[in-house]
């Protein structure tokens, strides 16, 4: 147990940048010149307009407030075509997001519901050294909290690690790094997960067919994650193993644990991201001045689609065309980008405001994508998935938390169209997520069982 | 039971809300954040019933205590709740409209209430149904200890009757809320609660069904009308009369006084 379990303590350290919400800006391209530069170039652009530039999220939820701010809209008719477009694509990025959080909530909850192995207790992480089997209620407290400590402490080393490495420019240890951490989800895990979900349903297999089975899935994944590959595929990938990795936490994290490092996690996301001396603002810095991309693997992007920059009309003027690997290729040869695939997709072009609004404008708005932290996916996982688990096979409680999130996601992106740069996504979904945790279990649910049982309706 | 009978009662109970919202909001992201939004203001509304119903159960120590009362209240708290979504969202229409270049916003307001209304409906049915659903895939005898054998179906269309009148009262409470016309809101608030008091005669199921149905298609006619509808629309629309959808909602939208 505790040589597997060292193994995944790469698995900590994406849990911390991968907790921050972007908006994935367009970045003026300058040039078609080869080499790292113009990629590096394009990349930092896109890190300078998560600063400073226009992913708008969805006004449209406090429009009250927006426009009490009095922007004269009708001044440049530019301007107030960009907000319009920004606003009504501001739903749609909300959307964009909504999408694959659900999926990743759906296949968590589906296997938690049928598959008996995530529910067992079978030991626990080095992480939370603690056990939880302990007669008083306030012994259990402190073991949780103390196991939280423990917890929040390693991520936060390695968290810090990972900027030191980033600062001291060793991206082959990185690089490295998250490799290992992907071959052993894609791998490891995924033949774990098969073997149980094969178990449930009493469905035998043979090790050949096996053995072509996780290889293919694996090394598909691997090529899709960390170099190129279709967009919905990569996207596909990325979303299963995060269920993957929010499986694992729901099965080795002990009850009060988790919920304990639930809250704690979306404290730190918040220093982190937000405190001028935060780890994870830091990095976002260091890769901005450095103008390079933040590391692939990590973030999850919904960008529908992406062209090549300003200097190359008949690319960019090739209609709304959806992501094809023709597109792909073209694009990533003529930024010669290091070879990146989510980078590559969050790639896009500047809204250019000097120029005038055609539908190439328009083209250009439909790309935007928003880019959020696959952590951030793992841990509302988590949070659903436990609901799931221990909410004593009430479905009432699983269905709160995941509107809780989904509202706090919606709020979020709302705040990140507001303030323009990277916001910690997990504080407030967690937040309303606990809250309507806890009060559904022991609030909502007598009551609804008591209604149920007389048959009557609210 | 089988896969026949939760499959069978999801079907009843949800399926005109899955048509509803494929055909009509899935295509719009702005209206599909609306539904969660809605979703969320019952759950509150939920939240604070349930918090009143375990204060009264503690205070009185019996678990049956008085649901009537407690049922009203829960009534009066998802419409209070209704209000509350009918303000947020009216919020959101004006800024919308302000950020727009011809001074419209892209989803009207009676759209905007409709799929509230929807999400309303959606969410409570959902909650009251799905332990059900749960319950109904695994082994057991319906009413054997002497309630009815007809628990499953009966669930199942009342629900989807409640899924249908919420949606229909989110349409005629928003619209009475922006023509400030009290009656209208307290037909809606008049008529959750004779709902809500029909189920108390459940498991007599005639005096219960019957009348909740009738008055769900008494309350879509009336929404109907709230819309803009009329027996020449029908008759247009069964034609096949290519009428764009977008003139109806200015007329409609053009009636309701600006406020000032």
């Amino acid at each position: 147990m505790i040589t597997f379990m060292n193994n995944s303590d790469s698995e900590e350290e994406p849990c911390n940048e991968r907790t921050s919400l972007m908006s994935a800006e367009s970045p003026p391209v300058p040039s078609y010149q080869d080499g790292l530069q113009a990629s590096e170039a394009g990349e930092a652009q896109a890190h300078r307009k998560r600063r400073a530039g226009s992913s708008r999220g969805p006004n449209n939820i406090a429009g009250g407030e927006m426009s009490g701010s009095g922007v004269p809209v009708r001044e440049r008719a530019l301007e107030n075509e960009e907000e319009e477009l920004t606003l009504k694509y501001g739903a749609k990025h909300v959307i964009m997001l909504f999408v694959p959080v659900t999926l990743c909530m759906i296949v968590v909850v589906a296997t938690i519901k049928s598959v008996r192995f995530y529910t067992e207790k079978n030991g626990q992480l080095i992480y939370t050294p603690f056990s939880e089997d302990t007669p008083s209620v306030g012994q259990r407290l402190l073991n949780s909290v103390l196991n939280t400590i423990v917890m929040i402490s390693v991520i936060i080393v390695m968290t810090v690690f990972l900027v030191l490495l980033y600062k001291y420019r060793c991206y082959k240890f990185i690089h490295g790094w998250l490799i290992l951490s992907s071959l052993m989800l894609l791998f490891l895990f995924t033949y774990i997960y098969l073997g149980e979900v094969l178990k449930t349903y009493n469905v035998a297999m043979d090790y050949p067919t096996l053995f072509i089975v996780i290889w293919n899935f694996g090394a598909v994944g691997m090529i899709c994650i960390h170099w190129k590959g279709p967009l919905q595929l990569q996207q596909a990938y990325l979303i299963m193993i995060s269920a993957l990795m929010a499986l694992v936490f729901i099965k080795y994290l002990p009850e009060w644990s988790a919920w304990v490092i639930l809250g704690a996690i979306s404290i730190y996301d918040l220093m982190a991201v937000l405190c001028p001396k935060g780890p994870l603002r830091m990095l976002v810095e260091t890769a901005q001045e450095r103008n390079e991309p933040i590391f692939p693997a990590l973030i999850y992007s919904s960008a529908m689609m992406w062209t090549v920059g300003m200097a190359k009309p008949d690319t960019a003027a090739r209609g709304p065309s959806q992501q094809t690997w023709d597109a792909a290729e073209d694009g990533r040869e003529h930024l010669r980008s290091p070879s990146q695939a989510e980078s590559q997709i969050s790639e896009m072009r500047s809204p250019v405001p000097t120029h005038p609004a055609t539908s190439l404008e328009e083209l250009e708005e439909e790309e935007r994508g928003v880019k959020l932290g696959l952590g951030d996916f793992i841990f509302y996982s988590v949070l659903v998935g436990k609901a799931a688990a221990t909410a004593s096979g009430d479905w009432n409680t699983t269905l709160a938390c995941f509107v809780a999130i989904l509202i706090g996601l919606c709020l979020t992106l709302l705040l990140l169209a507001v303030f323009k740069k990277a916001l910690p996504a997990l504080p407030i979904s967690i937040t309303f997520g606990l809250i309507f945790y806890f009060s559904t279990d022991n609030l909502v649910r007598p009551f609804m069982d008591t209604l149920a049982s007389h048959q009557l309706y609210i | 039971m089988g896969a026949a009978v939760p499959l069978g009662c999801a079907a009843a109970a949800l399926g005109p809300a899955a048509a509803l919202v494929l055909l009509t909001v899935a295509a719009e992201p702005l209206l599909l954040v609306v539904l969660v939004a809605g979703a969320f203001f019952w759950l509150l509304a939920l939240l604070a019933a349930s918090l009143l119903w375990s204060v009264w159960v503690r205070l009185s120590g019996r678990e049956d205590a008085a649901l009537l009362p407690l049922a009203a209240a829960a009534v009066l708290l998802q419409e209070l709740c209704r209000f509350a979504c009918f303000k947020a969202l009216k919020k959101a229409d004006e800024g919308l409209a302000i950020l727009s270049e011809d001074g419209r916003s892209p989803i009207s307001l009676r759209r905007m209430a409709y799929v509230s209304g929807l999400s309303f409906g959606i969410i409570s049915g959902v909650f009251s149904i799905s332990n059900i659903l749960a319950d109904s895939a695994g082994p057991g005898t319906v009413g054997i200890h002497g309630d009815s054998q007809y628990y499953f179906i009966t669930s199942a269309f009342l629900t989807m009757a409640l899924v249908l009148l919420h949606t229909f009262w989110g349409i005629i409470f928003f619209d009475a809320c922006e023509r400030r016309r009290a009656g209208g809101v307290g037909l809606v608030v008049g008529s959750h609660l004779l709902t809500s008091g029909l189920t108390f005669l459940n498991p007599w199921y005639e005096a219960s069904l019957g009348p909740i149905f009738i008055l769900t298609l008494c309350t879509g006619l009336w929404a109907f009308s709230t819309a803009g509808g009329s027996f020449r629309n029908v008759l247009k629309c069964l034609s096949c009369k290519q009428e764009p959808e977008g003139q109806a909602m200015l007329c409609s939208a053009r009636q309701v006084p600006l406020e000032g």
